[in-house]
């Protein structure tokens, strides 16, 4: 089982692999957006599938949710998850449209191609920092998006990991918006899901035994 | 509630068995499916969430059983006759594989969902549980409950709402 490979200074070096993605994927947020984004010391977990759904805030909480693969050197799965609410926000300062809202029935096509297009630049950013940083070639597919239960959209990324074990690394990075009431702020998460094949690479490619 | 009993919970690739006046329930179904096996008499249920079609796709030492639908099902039937519960009687409601995303990519892990429908009926088919009712396929997220009480698998999505089959 891959699990019993990794040792604290493993989890240490997917941590720093957390903190270059997702800082370079929080500054093309904080540019899209003209707002400060502050982001999250980088959590690396290896959790169960059920306490996987808890990081995400609940099984049954709605978000707007992002998907992509990752194929080349490392493959694996990638979500950048929003509460529904953040993501109606963020798509309105987009589109410059204050009615738009993901929880009405039908989205509107130019509200969702917008969520598209915001996965695809932060995926985008957070990866290609990946890739400069181990010298690995990594390459996203076109991003999925999907509102519904974070369970529902997770849970996904998780069947290919379910093939070998019943435990994800998780590399769980959250951002925050500034200068908004506590209640309000950002709690956007980045999930980078590695398949198990894919650390060696990752470790190899940075001289980590 | 009417009923003073719990929910009992499932995980994913988890599963348990209530008795009424006790309900079981699994949240954010997407891919995977849940299956109740229950018997009207006995007021008695099992749910199984079940994440992968065949447990031959599984590279692990030891298998959690109700992770799959070719051995999910099979143990539930054991542990509800642990309960006494003759297996000739029981009916199954299946809920879930669900298609979260739409991708141009074929994969065939693209199309988890329905294959693990697909598998979860053949199994079923095997051990000669007839299928009363069904929700599954579409592209939501379902939360399911089961009231061994009235039989009744009570389905909530975000976006279609809350109905009982």
């Amino acid at each position: 089982m891959y699990e019993k490979n990794i040792t604290s200074m493993h989890l240490d070096v997917l941590k720093e692999i957390g903190n270059i993605g997702a800082a370079h994927a929080a500054t093309a947020l904080s540019t899209l957006l003209n707002k400060k984004i502050d982001m999250k010391v980088p959590k690396v977990e290896m959790v169960s599938f059920d306490e996987m759904m808890d990081l995400a805030g609940g099984p049954e909480s709605v978000v707007a949710g992002i998907y992509l693969r990752i194929e080349g050197d490392v493959t694996g799965s990638m979500f950048f998850v929003l509460p529904v609410e953040q993501a109606n926000r963020f798509i309105q300062r987009l589109i410059h449209d204050e009615s738009f809202d993901f929880q009405v029935g039908e989205v509107s096509e130019i509200g969702a191609s917008a969520m598209q297009e915001l996965g695809n630049i932060l995926s985008g950013s957070y990866l290609s920092a990946l890739s400069d940083f181990t010298g690995l070639k990594i390459y996203p597919t076109v991003p999925a998006l999907s509102v519904d239960m974070v369970g529902a959209i997770i849970s996904f990324g998780l069947v290919e990991v379910s093939h070998v074990s019943d435990y994800v690394i998780v590399i769980d990075t959250a951002l925050n918006e500034e200068d908004v009431p506590n209640v309000e702020s950002v709690k956007g998460h980045f999930f980078l899901l590695p398949n198990p094949e894919s650390f060696q690479a990752i470790f190899n490619a940075l001289g980590v035994q | 509630m009417i009923g003073q009993g719990q929910v009992v919970k499932v995980g994913i690739a988890d599963m348990n068995i209530a008795k009424a006046p006790d309900t079981i329930r699994t949240s954010g179904l997407g891919s995977c499916v849940g299956v109740v096996l229950f018997d009207e008499r006995s007021q008695i249920a099992g749910l199984i969430h079940v994440m992968l079609p065949d447990s031959s796709l599984g590279r692990t030492e030891t298998i959690n059983s109700a992770k799959f639908a070719d051995t999910g099902i099979p143990a539930m039937i054991e542990q509800l006759k642990l309960e006494g519960v003759q297996p000739f009687k029981l009916r199954a409601k299946i809920a879930g594989g669900a298609q979260m995303f739409q991708f141009s990519s074929s994969r065939d892990t693209m199309r988890i969902g329905p294959r693990n429908v697909e598998a979860v009926k053949e199994y079923l088919k095997k051990y000669s549980i007839p299928i009363v009712s069904e929700d599954t396929g579409g592209n939501s997220g379902r939360t399911i409950e089961f009231n061994p009480a009235t039989n009744l698998l009570n389905i909530r999505t975000v976006n279609q709402g809350v109905r009982d089959i």
